[in-house]
């Protein structure tokens, strides 16, 4: 080892070898899901080869805007996150969960939904999107009740990660802690590296499965010239975060905090339209919806994505508990930033940015928390004079 | 995920006006066994399924009071005797009736709150060496709106009744439930209280306690929420840092107090 903390097993492939790994994945049986171009969005979906990765194209972001924007180095890891997320595959916008029967003497049986999970293999899992993938583990299967499906798909899945070396101008993994450097729960991490010495990715395993696979490609062994550059690419890209949170527990912020004008300010622009929680790479809520076949003796409970957001997200009898706009922006933020510690013990926002994208009157969830920390500054030095 | 298992309806009683009581057997197997202050998830085959508390639990045999409020709630006040039902649970946190031991009790309930009251009073009633004295109070809307009349432990726990609207033929109290407070007889320092309620009524009786001296720590109370799953994974029971079908239904005041201060949180 050359100084570098790189597994010793780190090995070196090309363009060929992406290729390769595709080909070896699927050889395993795997549906491979991975980036391609498509709609004027980088997506995610199901690719056969290397081909139709978006080499060439990276992504401007801003608030309540995403562009793709061709590049001329032929990157195929220089974007940030799409609108998208991997909760699409492992906790899918709609699924059923039982059917039951009734029979003439109306007896009912209800028969768990088994349909076959497909053995996914993610190929481009960003680090912050790697700790979406934890935490939702945490939510769905954590608690004293699993979702076995979840868990079924979840345990089945190959993931590839992808350090990131092009933040967007809405990122802020490092103030959440979740990247640019991949964390831990991969089983092959990769550096995409493009200078003198050609296009290339470091590829290390993270797993039993993610060894046997890179022992399959055709790779080279790392040399060191490679292994410092993917670290200094991760390195300034950790400097080029287009955002930051305050730098305070924003879990006391936000306790601190549920009173502040602030919050009148931004449902004064919030639509409720529940964006961001359906592009929340960690927003896991849903509902549940019965149906019956025309004869009435066989119904099917399916559930799906619901944003909380929804004013009958929180219906009981005397009518919705959270009623006004306020209310519902107020607990998406504090949940996502505070309350999901108490719930769960970690923060359910990862700092993927997609919220900020996505929202179609450009709300920054940073600069909301920004304001929030100022206002209460404020209310504590009117106090304390 | 949990899926519904089979449970038969053995009885029907209309209760009041939009109330019934439903007595469940197991078809087959039985679910784990429930405590008082737990809920069920029940389901009304193709309509769908609500969270009912258990108002009495004999052996395997379950009983939920459903007020008809909706599709799945008018489904199940409906249901005829003979048919099958769903039943997902126990779930939540129950009442923890044994923490109160050597304490004075003070139950109080407003309108169908006392559903999951009932095998509280009833699981008190059947050890009353545990405890000091019982108290129940009940608070109804009208005369009509009172469940359980009649019922054996009404009488054996002494309970004082008060309704919001008297009719013609009511000689009884009429006011808010925390009026009864005053007439109940317990020692606060040495007293454990249980509330369910709407939540304005909650709020009240706690505070009203409080004031009295019972300990914050005492006093649990059950909240209501929308409930979806009853396992932690739908979200929609959030109060606060709180996963009601989780954390909840049965919360200890010193909890919930701070979280029901803040105007729809």
């Amino acid at each position: 080892m050359t100084g570098c903390e790189r597994d010793s097993a780190d090995a070196v492939i090309d363009k060929d070898g992406m290729d390769a790994l595709i080909t070896i994945l699927a050889a395993r049986g795997r549906t491979v899901v991975g980036p391609t171009v498509r709609d004027g969005a980088i997506i995610l979906a199901e690719i056969s080869g290397g081909a139709e990765l978006p080499y060439g194209w990276g992504v401007e972001l801003e608030a309540g805007r995403y562009r793709l924007v061709a590049r001329d180095d032929g990157a195929a890891f220089a974007h940030s996150a799409g609108p998208q997320s991997w909760k699409t595959f492992l906790h899918p916008p709609r699924v059923r969960e039982w059917s039951a029967d009734r029979d003439a003497d109306g007896t009912i049986v209800v028969t768990a939904d088994d349909t076959p999970v497909p053995a996914y293999a993610f190929l481009g899992v960003r680090p912050c999107d790697l700790r979406a993938i934890a935490v939702q583990d945490r939510v769905l299967t954590g608690g004293r009740y699993g979702d076995s499906a979840y868990r079924r798909r979840r345990d089945g899945a190959f993931l590839v990660a992808v350090e990131c070396t092009e933040p967007g101008a809405t990122c802020f993994c490092v103030s959440m802690e979740t990247g640019p450097a991949v964390g831990p729960g991969y089983d092959l991490a990769l550096t995409e590296v493009l200078d003198g010495d050609g296009h290339r990715f470091l590829v290390r395993a993270g797993s039993g499965e993610g060894a046997a696979v890179l022992a399959e490609l055709p790779s080279r062994a790392a040399d060191s010239a490679t292994r410092s550059a993917a670290r200094d690419r991760v390195a300034e890209a950790a400097d080029r975060m287009g955002r930051t949170m305050p730098l305070v527990d924003l879990r006391t912020l936000m306790r601190e905090t549920l009173d502040a004008e602030r919050w009148n300010d931004v449902t004064s622009r919030c639509l409720t339209c529940g964006n961001c929680t359906m592009v929340c790479p960690t927003c896991f809520c849903t509902t549940v919806e019965d149906v019956t076949d025309l004869t009435g003796d066989h119904a099917e409970r399916w559930r799906h994505w619901e944003s909380c957001f929804d004013r009958d997200f929180t219906h009981v009898p005397t009518g919705p508990v959270r009623d006004s706009p306020r209310s519902r922006y107020r607990q998406w933020a504090t949940h996502k930033l505070g309350t999901w510690y108490d719930q769960f013990g970690s923060s359910g926002c990862v700092g993927c940015g997609r919220c900020i994208v996505w929202c179609p009157v450009g709300i920054d969830i940073t600069e909301e928390a920004h304001a929030l920390n100022r206002e209460r500054g404020r209310s504590t030095a009117q106090e304390a004079g | 995920m949990t899926v519904p298992v089979p449970y038969r309806v053995v009885a029907h009683r209309v209760d009041t006006p939009d109330t019934a009581t439903i007595v469940l057997e197991p078809a087959d197997a039985a679910l784990p066994p429930f405590a008082p202050g737990q809920f069920a998830m029940v389901y009304a085959f193709g309509v769908g399924d609500i969270p009912l508390s258990v108002c009495d639990i004999d052996g395997p045999r379950l009983a939920h009071t459903v007020r008809t409020v909706g599709a799945v709630s008018g489904a199940l006040h409906d249901v005829r005797i003979g048919r099958t039902v769903g039943v997902r649970g126990p779930f939540g946190t129950g009442w923890e009736l044994s923490e109160a031991e050597g304490r004075d009790l003070v139950v109080v309930a407003g309108g169908i709150g006392l559903a999951p009251l009932r095998p509280l009073v009833l699981a008190a009633l059947a050890t009353p060496e545990r405890y000091r004295r019982l108290n129940v109070l009940i608070g109804g809307r009208t005369p009509d709106d009172l469940l359980y009349c009649g019922e054996p432990w009404q009488a054996a726990a002494g309970v004082r009744v008060t309704v919001d609207r008297a009719g013609p033929a009511w000689t009884g109290e009429v006011g808010l439930v925390t009026t009864l407070i005053d007439r109940a007889d317990f020692e606060p320092p040495r007293t454990a209280a249980f509330i369910c309620g709407p939540e304005p009524m909650i709020r009240a009786t706690a505070a009203d306690l409080v004031h009295r001296g019972v300990d914050p720590d005492r006093i649990r109370v059950s909240l209501e929420r929308t409930m979806h799953c009853g396992t932690g994974h739908c979200g929609h029971c959030q109060l606060g840092p709180l996963l009601l079908c989780r954390d909840g239904p049965v919360v200890g005041w010193t909890r919930a107090e701070p979280l029901l201060m803040v105007r729809e949180l």
